[in-house]
């Protein structure tokens, strides 16, 4: 058990490294470039000459790349290009806005999604697991900016009951954040419950539930003691994964409701240019996915006796 | 016996499922009665609806599945008229059930202790200290080591045979009147299921319990049970005592049953098996009238494809039934067996030669990690020290249970893993650490292989004559296209499959066709040896007749070697000239068939010996029950393999010395630290009768 | 033994009578009979755009027009005009040429990609196996639109560099699903058989391996090529999408955004568009499965 926690937590600390090389390599090994990029399209070539200079830029490739990532490691990413200030400054208001977001998302999602799934798959070719299938993949057809604009279309223009943008001038506001949330959570829970049927399913017909319903116990502790922990082990995985597919969304959603999240930062800085806010945004996405990997792969590793002792 | 009540009856049973084709019919017109203590076997082959019966005494046939017409009556009331909560009362509490596979049927992620003890907890008024001592006392009746140990673990840390221990722990925790089970052993290597259905025996005797036993295995019904049911195609052919439907079997049907399984006496020459003509019907197509009618050899127009044929008591044997509408007729004294013997072929030089060859495996570990971490990996020894012979047109078998290291053999001698060291010699060339890829294309040809299981034989992707046409383009024996179509033609025919299944893909042939196809791919190449990895193992014994049959008849023409594995000893007894027993990847004996079914024996020879479920009544066979699982070849056992297990172990140097070989007489060799006269004094396992050698259950006596 | 002999058997079926007969699998679930109609209208549509009644997609004509308002010409703007006058109907139609030509062509590309790397390293194992999946490893450690806007922010948005970023993004998952299937189709006795007769490596992985794959991979790819629309659609949304002036479906819904108090027909079409396209390659995938199930 120790002994796999170590081995995920290295490979996680490799792929950090990975990524931050590629991303360093990628974006700042013209060093040229970057100088025309902070300075600006109509600078000298003295001027980006000194401003190399001053920054460092000189060293070996390797060694700006150590430096680099050392202070990133501490949260210093530079200054924002674009907004003139320290880009941490910038990245850890928006990275809490969109963990409420994403909070409020899971919140919802998961129950929601947990029970249909469980109540779909209980009876393979129900009514009740017909109709939740069909819906689960009508909801999962209509991408995020296409539910936001049908959505908004009723609760914001035809009956006014919702705010069309999240910017939250006035600091939070249920209201704001009701249409960024469902929208999220209507393209989400469908997955969820699909893959959480599919898995109740696989239980259902599975040898040792024959054996528990033969053995004359109660339906319902069948379900509830039999059935649902090995059903729900697939799905905790799907779920914990599902923070990647989270961190895409939410840049729509946020673009769309203008929601000042990480989302629209990372996509401003592309449209920019900004490639210090491209990079820190993109090395705290991939940390966030690459950690709730790790927390997936333990998870599954603690619900599941089968790998636990072995 | 007549007056008391019986247990459990099914009357005029129908059960049909409900399929996109329409309904079809699985189990048709069933009768059956349980008293009181009664062991009542059902016997069949795949498909013969024998585990419908079963689920449907359960009331648990899925969503397709349902009772048409007809009752089944659990002491005198109808169990389609319960409610679900009755029906909730009665299972696993009046009537519980054993199942095939013992892992698939426990729950992964819960305890033992627990899943045992929610059988009283929720049959009973009991605490849950109560449940947990009455689970305990169980799983020491099943024999359990260490039953607190047990409690406490999960079912993946228990082995098969264990895991089938709690099974049987768990059904009979409320002392059930009636128990089913269902194939209890076939998941089950031949020691640890002796073990099995002695336990059974114990139990069945000492509960007085019932019991409905089903199996495909004649000899483990005539272990267990006092009655017997042959069912074929979804309804009973033939009911009545074991003791009389063993010896004066009526119906053709189970006269061919009996005539496909190699007993002791059986000779692949002088008197070869003989496989039932045709296959088995499926539901939608089952003839008019009696539904083996096409496969009999005494059909005859318009009796037995009239009406439907009813059960008929045999005359001069009270309880005796048989659907068979002309039983009366048949006088299978004079009849006589289409099967013709064949001549066997003197076998000649030595082609294949095995000298102290040794697999080790290194356990599979993630490189990376093992890089980083520096330490060895693990070994498994997989083969130790092997050494034999195979002689032109000769059968040797390599025998023995999983983990004995008999497939990693069949892989090494392929070219698919590479030996660790020692010799492999074919046609006098060194082939031992040559991967299949460096081999020249005359000595891959010269070596192939028949495959285990029929359905991966074949890739599902291409069809038949594709795929035999590979190996005939690929070992250059024929190279024009239409020429290639002509062999694959003549081989289709060789192995008796019409032409036009070269058209066919993989999923449209039975399991028997499947390894028959496999047999021409092998044979394509003209080859001198031929290794067969359990080629019939998952075939119904009717199919398995045929397909043995077909593989000695080709090999007598062409005089090929035949390196057969196997694990079933009825099967190598009556195939093989030589026998090579395995345990642990090490050979504890090897010699000719008759030095080796004979004393002196290898303690585990001796064991295994005693393990087979022979179906026989006339045949004695002694009981040695060995302690405990094969011991994990990753973890073996240190000095000789066996002595973990071993009945006759003799002291500390069984545990220490690995033992030395003895040659015991011409090339009969045994591994073992016992004295030469304790060797010699061995009695035999098997007794034949009187006039064994006559070996008379093919015809009838009475 | 020999009666047979000398009589050849007849030649299999043509190619054109195999694809009938798995066409015609289909009738057996309705669900994907929906999916499979919603998808061929669509291609149907864009085929036949050239000869359709329509106007120009980006010729400027009368500015916000509600649907079903009158044209100039006699004609009709059954779905409207947007802002620039652009008649929306039309701009629907050619931008669904866009959308199937650029999600067909990076599926395909993805996957010959992921089946590449995952035949690999699931039958040669090892270190090949250890390379390719940490590679596959650090692509999927990407949030999928992080990823996509790092790529075309750092190439620039045309085609070739959407394809180039599906690819990127898929790959990896594709090579999952397909070195998981290897692991398992490589113990299978016929892969065993091809080895005893010595066949080749890449014979083994291409005649042996992946046509015992596709069950599952017809599935996933059309689930992958609504995915692919999605992405397409919403790099166009974000504007990183193709370049303009070719309508593109995601960037439809960015320009009508603004004007959704007055002119809200103008999202909602390509919105509409966009979710029966992805319906119809996910209720395909679906009936798909159920039918693969039922075998």
């Amino acid at each position: 058990m120790l002994v796999l926690a170590a081995k995920r937590l290295f490979s996680m600390i490799l792929i950090m490294v990975t990524v931050s090389f590629i991303l360093f390599a990628l974006f700042e090994s013209d060093k040229f470039s970057v100088a025309g990029k902070v300075l600006g399209p109509y600078s000298s070539t003295e001027q980006r000459e000194i401003w190399l200079e001053k920054n460092g830029y000189n060293e070996p490739f390797l060694e700006r790349y150590l430096t680099w990532s050392l202070n990133a490691v501490q949260g210093d990413f530079g200054d924002s290009i674009q907004l003139k200030a320290p880009v941490a400054d910038v990245l850890w208001p928006r990275l809490g806005n969109t963990a409420i977001l994403a909070g409020l998302v899971f919140a919802f999602m998961i129950p929601l999604s947990l029970t249909l799934g469980v109540i779909a798959g209980m009876k393979e070719g129900s009514v009740r697991d017909r109709s939740i299938s069909i819906t689960s993949v009508l909801t999962t057809s209509v991408p995020e900016f296409a539910s936001a604009t049908f959505l908004s279309a009723v609760f914001v223009y035809s009956l006014k009951w919702l705010p069309g943008t999240s910017a939250m001038i006035n600091g939070f506001s249920w209201a704001e954040i009701a249409l960024p949330v469902m929208v999220l959570v209507l393209y989400g829970f469908g997955y969820i419950a699909r893959m959480t049927r599919a898995s109740m399913v696989e239980v259902m017909t599975s040898n040792y539930i024959r054996t528990a319903i033969l053995k004359g116990i109660p339906y319902r502790r069948v379900i509830l003691r039999h059935a649902l922990r090995n059903a729900l082990i697939a799905p905790f995985t799907v779920i914990v994964l599902q923070m990647n597919w989270l961190l895409s969304g939410v840049i729509v959603v946020e673009v769309f409701f203008a929601y000042k999240g990480f989302g629209k930062l990372l996509l401003d800085a592309a449209l920019f240019g900004d490639i210090y806010v491209i990079e820190a945004c993109t090395l705290v996405a991939v940390f966030v996915a690459v950690f709730s990997q790790f927390i997936s792969d333990i998870g599954y590793t603690l619900l599941n006796p089968r790998i636990r002792f072995s | 016996m007549s007056e008391t009540q019986p247990i459990l009856e099914c009357r005029n049973l129908c059960i049909s499922y409900t399929t996109r084709s329409g309904e079809v019919p699985a189990v048709v017109d069933f009768n059956l009665k349980v008293m009181p203590g009664q062991g009542i076997g059902l016997v069949g082959e795949s498909g013969c609806g024998k585990s419908t019966v079963a689920l449907a005494i359960m009331q648990y046939l899925g969503s397709n599945g349902y009772i048409k017409s007809g009752e089944i009556l659990f002491k005198g009331r109808d169990m389609r008229e319960m409610s679900e909560e009755e029906l909730r009362s009665i299972r696993g509490s009046r009537i519980a059930m054993i199942y095939q596979e013992p892992m698939a049927s426990l729950n992964p992620s819960m305890k033992i202790g627990e899943q045992l003890m929610e059988v009283p907890l929720y049959h009973e008024d009991i605490n849950r200290e109560e449940a947990a001592q009455r689970s305990f006392e169980m799983l020491e009746a099943v024999k359990l080591p260490d039953p607190t140990r047990i409690m406490g673990a999960y079912p993946h840390q228990l082995s098969g045979g264990q895991q089938q221990r709690v099974v049987i722990a768990m059904a009979l925790l409320s002392k059930p009147d009636l128990l089913l089970l269902d194939e209890p052993t076939t998941a089950l290597d031949v020691t640890v299921e002796r073990g099995i259905v002695d336990l059974i025996n114990e139990i069945s005797a000492e509960f007085g319990t019932s019991m409905i036993y089903i199996s495909h295995n004649l000899g483990l019904i005539l272990d267990t049970c006092d009655r017997v049911t042959v069912m074929y195609s979804g309804e009973a052919v033939e009911e009545g005592t074991v003791q009389r439907v063993f010896t004066h079997m009526r119906h053709p049907y189970t006269h061919g049953l009996f005539a496909t399984i190699p007993l002791p006496g059986t000779d692949k020459n002088e008197r070869p098996l003989v496989p039932i003509p045709g296959q088995l019907p499926l539901p939608h197509e089952r003839p008019q009238g009696c539904y083996f009618g096409p496969r009999c050899a005494f059909f005859e127009d318009g009796v037995c494809n009239g009406d439907h044929v009813p059960m008929s008591t045999v005359a001069e044997a009270e309880g005796h039934y048989v659907r068979c509408a002309r039983y009366a007729d048949v006088n299978w004294e004079d009849h006589d067996h289409e099967a013709v013997a064949t001549k066997s072929v003197k076998s000649g030089k030595t082609v294949l030669q095995v000298e102290k060859l040794k697999k080790y495996y290194e356990v599979e570990e993630d490189p990376f990690m093992a890089m980083l971490s520096g330490s060895e990996a693990r070994q498994v020894k997989a083969n130790e020290d092997l050494s034999f012979i195979a002689r032109e047109a000769e059968t040797v078998a390599i025998v023995g249970e999983s983990g004995c290291g008999k497939s990693t053999l069949a892989k090494v001698l392929m070219g698919l893993e590479e030996a660790t060291s020692g010799r492999v010699i074919l046609n006098g060339k060194e082939l031992g650490k040559t991967d299949v890829r460096s081999r020249e294309a005359e000595t891959v040809n010269s070596l192939q292989m028949v495959f285990q299981n029929p359905f991966d034989t074949l890739n599902p992707s291409h069809t038949i004559g594709s795929q035999i046409g590979r190996v005939i383009k690929k070992f250059g024996i024929e190279t024009d296209k239409n020429k290639i179509r002509e062999k694959v033609g003549e081989l289709l025919d060789i192995v008796k499959l019409p032409r036009e299944f070269a058209n066919r893909r993989p999923r449209q042939l039975s399991g028997g066709q499947k390894q028959r196809v496999g047999i021409a791919r092998a044979f394509a190449g003209n080859p001198s040896v031929v290794i067969a990895d359990e080629p019939v193992s998952a075939l119904d014994v009717s199919v398995q007749a045929a397909v043995t049959g077909l593989l000695t008849e080709i090999q007598n023409e062409l005089k090929t070697t035949l390196i057969f594995i196997s694990h079933d000893l009825s099967v190598v007894r009556y195939l093989s000239d030589r026998v090579v027993v395995m345990y642990l990847g090490h050979i504890v004996e090897q010699g000719e068939t008759e030095q080796v079914f004979a004393p002196p024996y290898h303690p585990y020879t001796e064991a295994l010996l005693s393990a087979v479920p022979i179906a026989d009544p006339e045949v004695q066979q002694k009981h040695i029950v060995l302690e405990g699982d094969i011991p994990s070849s990753v973890n073996p056992p240190s000095g000789c393999p066996f002595h973990t297990r071993c009945p006759r172990k003799i002291g500390r140097i069984c545990e220490t010395d690995v033992p030395p070989v003895k040659t015991m007489e011409a090339g009969h060799k045994i591994a073992c630290h016992l004295e030469d006269d304790v060797l010699n004094g061995m009695e035999p396992v098997i007794t034949m009768p009187d006039d064994a050698g006559e070996a008379p259950q093919n015809a009838e006596v009475g | 033994m020999t009666d047979l002999a000398n009589k050849p058997y007849p030649p299999a079926p043509g190619f054109l009578k195999t694809l009938i007969s798995s066409l015609s699998l289909l009738r057996e679930s309705p669900i994907a009979i929906a999916g499979f109609v919603l998808i061929f209208g669509w291609i149907l549509l864009a085929l036949l755009a050239p000869i359709l009644p329509l106007y120009d997609p980006n010729i400027p004509l009368e500015p916000f027009k509600f649907p079903g308002a009158a044209a100039k010409d006699g004609g009709t703007y059954w779905l409207g005009t947007d802002h620039k006058g652009r008649d929306i109907l039309s701009r629907i139609i050619f931008g669904a040429q866009q959308v199937l030509v650029w999600a067909t062509l990076a599926t395909a590309v993805a996957y010959v990609v992921g089946m590449a790397m995952g035949v690999v390293a699931g039958y040669l194992g090892g270190w090949w196996d250890e390379a390719i999946s940490f590679i596959a490893n650090v692509l999927l450690s990407f949030p999928v639109m992080v990823l996509y806007i790092v790529i075309v922010s750092y190439m620039g948005a045309t085609g070739l560099n959407i394809v180039l970023a599906v690819t990127f993004a898929s790959a990896p998952g594709i090579m999952r699903i397909v070195r998981g299937l290897v692991l398992d189709l490589k113990t299978r006795d016929y892969v065993f058989a091809a080895q005893t007769r010595g066949e080749s490596t890449l014979y083994i992985m291409l005649i042996e391996l992946l046509p015992n794959a596709r069950g599952p991979l017809i599935v996933d790819a059309s689930l992958r090529l609504g995915y692919t629309t999605i992405t397409i659609a919403m790099l166009g949304y974000l504007g990183l999408g193709l370049p303009p002036p070719d309508p593109d479906w995601g960037k439809m819904i960015s320009e009508a955004q603004p004007l959704g108090s007055f002119a809200g027909y103008m999202a909602i079409a390509p919105a509409v568009a966009i979710s029966s396209l992805v319906l119809g390659f996910n209720l395909l995938a679906d009936g798909l499965r159920e039918i693969s199930m039922k075998d």
